[in-house]
């Protein structure tokens, strides 16, 4: 599908969501609430068959953080972004994991560098840091007095 | 569909495999519930040389951060830097010299061919036959003696910039490459005899680590590790970059989804790139090698995504800009990390001397999952 295809489809789907224009893919920004049913359809409505998550990755706007996951068909070879807005003092989210697997590893590393807490996750334990670790070292306002780069 | 988290039944065993163990080519460590000797669950344990180079690069200019990029993947440090690169120009639509594009899909198949060189000279190992790895290692030394001359580093090259590459090939060039594909050609078939048509090397890698087609889609493999699973991913096929739409040559897919597969995947890769190669070495155009850049560069505010193929898969960079001279956020999706989560899914109901077959095959490289 072209982009403008993938929109009309995607609107049809979820009247609720909100498109960003420019950049080369679709891009859309959903309720973290709707998330989860939303996923589920684009994996499975024909047409659409998002089945290939292939990054995951979240971003601090120090006033709230935006999770962004890139999508692809293998099928049909379209890509879409879906962003969600989350609150920065309780960012939650429904897990995608049982959707596409590949979520699992990249979920529990957004978790703990942003805080972001994925509902439902089988297992949300640290993967990179050590598990006495504090604090979410990619939000912006992370200090670390030893270690820090700054230019 | 998922695994339950620490499903211990009395009798099981609990191993650790690393983080100073041999076959993990690095420091991963492997935490293996085995049922006498069958995996019941394998749960990598990352981050013993996570140097949070995101964050890093946050605090460092579009000139600056590519350096730090060779040290992820170190084994396809040349491409790593190209995917930085292409992000950079696309955000600024730098329009680089002819010359610059052949010279970087030289440098990318070169490492490509060094990188699987030495994968397969370390699976070979691995499996218990040491010669090859004396053998991949000899005949990699002539590609980083290449590299040596026209980058001046062995392994962290630094060579592909936003613009262009760094600096003229040194003369030598094409004489030395030439050479190189004539001991390719000559050694790899003897190589391939000597291995890939041994019997006991292929007992212990047909129907080891079974990955489907779907799964291998689900669990966000790419690269050689989702080709030996039958999807066709490679990323200088369905979006060219550079000068790849121009050139001749064959994506290797193999359907047997085992470790054997995606072993025939690297394999025959090399020959495909020893062809790119061939098709180039004496076609680089004249001209310059960087296109004319600001001192400065600074990104138009918004969100730019690149993917290029890297010897282990799929590389994205994605860099959000706020129209500053440093990346407000960058985000490296290493294929280390996405074909490491299907290990799991791979080993269960296997045996844990297949183990080391199964991690060999996935390639990987430990800098590239940790970052």
């Amino acid at each position: 599908m072209t982009n403008e295809e993938l929109k009309i489809k995607l609107t049809e789907l979820l009247p609720s969501a909100t498109f960003e224009e420019g950049g080369e893919w679709v891009n859309l920004s959903v309720a973290p609430a709707e998330w989860k049913p939303f996923a589920q359809q684009l994996r499975s409505v024909d047409g659409l068959a998002f089945d290939f998550l292939f990054c995951v990755t979240c971003v601090d706007w120090k006033t709230h953080l935006t999770i962004v996951y890139h999508l692809t068909s293998t099928i049909h070879r379209h890509s879409i972004v879906v962003k969600s807005k989350l609150d920065r003092a309780k960012a939650e989210i429904e897990t995608v994991c049982d959707i596409w697997r590949t979520a699992e590893f990249h979920e529990r590393e957004q978790a703990e560098l942003f805080g972001v807490n994925f509902l439902n996750h089988p297992d949300l334990r640290k993967l990179i840091l050590t598990d006495d670790f504090e604090g979410f070292p990619l939000r912006k306002d992370f200090e670390d007095p030893i270690n820090m780069i700054k230019l | 569909m998922l695994e339950e988290v620490s499903a211990v039944d009395q009798g099981d065993m609990i191993i650790n495999i690393g983080p100073q163990h041999p076959s993990t080519h690095g420091v991963l460590q492997l935490v293996v519930t085995l049922n006498g000797e069958t995996i019941k669950k394998v749960e990598p344990h990352l981050g013993f040389i996570h140097r949070s180079i995101e964050k890093m690069c946050e605090s460092l200019t579009y000139r600056q951060f590519i350096y730090v990029t060779s040290r992820m993947d170190y084994l396809s440090s040349h491409i790593n830097n190209h995917g930085c690169a292409l992000c950079v120009e696309k955000g600024m639509q730098i329009e680089i010299p002819d010359r610059a594009k052949v010279i970087r899909v030289l440098m990318d198949e070169l490492t490509r061919i060094a990188s699987h060189e030495l994968w397969w000279g370390a699976m070979a190992m691995d499996l218990g036959a040491f010669t090859p790895f004396f053998l991949s290692f000899r005949e990699r030394e002539t590609i980083t003696d290449i590299m040596e001359d026209t980058c001046g580093a062995r392994l962290t090259m630094n060579y592909i910039v936003p613009g262009g590459v760094m600096a003229e090939l040194h003369p030598d060039f094409q004489k030395k490459v030439k050479a190189f594909i004539k001991l390719f050609r000559e050694k790899a078939d003897q190589y391939n005899e000597l291995v890939t048509g041994n019997i006991i090397f292929q007992s212990r890698m047909k129907n080891v680590g079974v990955l489907s087609k779907e799964d291998a889609i689900s669990y966000g493999c790419t690269g050689p590790t989702a080709r030996g699973s039958g999807v066709n991913c490679d990323i200088r096929k369905l979006y060219p970059y550079e000068i790849y739409d121009q050139l001749k040559f064959d994506e290797v897919i193999e359907t047997g989804c085992d470790s054997f597969s995606r072993y025939l995947v690297r394999v025959k890769e090399m020959y495909q790139s020893i062809s790119i190669i061939e098709q180039l070495i004496d076609n680089i155009p004249e001209g310059d090698f960087q296109a004319k850049t600001k001192a400065v560069l600074k990104l138009p505010k918004g969100e730019f995504y690149t993917r290029v193929e890297t010897a282990r898969g799929e590389l994205g960079v994605y860099i959000v800009s706020e129209g500053a001279t440093t990346p407000y956020r960058i985000k490296f999706r290493s294929p280390g990390f996405s074909n490491l989560s299907a290990l799991n899914h791979m080993a269960k109901g296997g045996k844990i001397g297949d183990l080391v077959a199964m991690m060999g095959t996935l390639d990987l490289v430990i800098p590239d999952i940790d970052r």
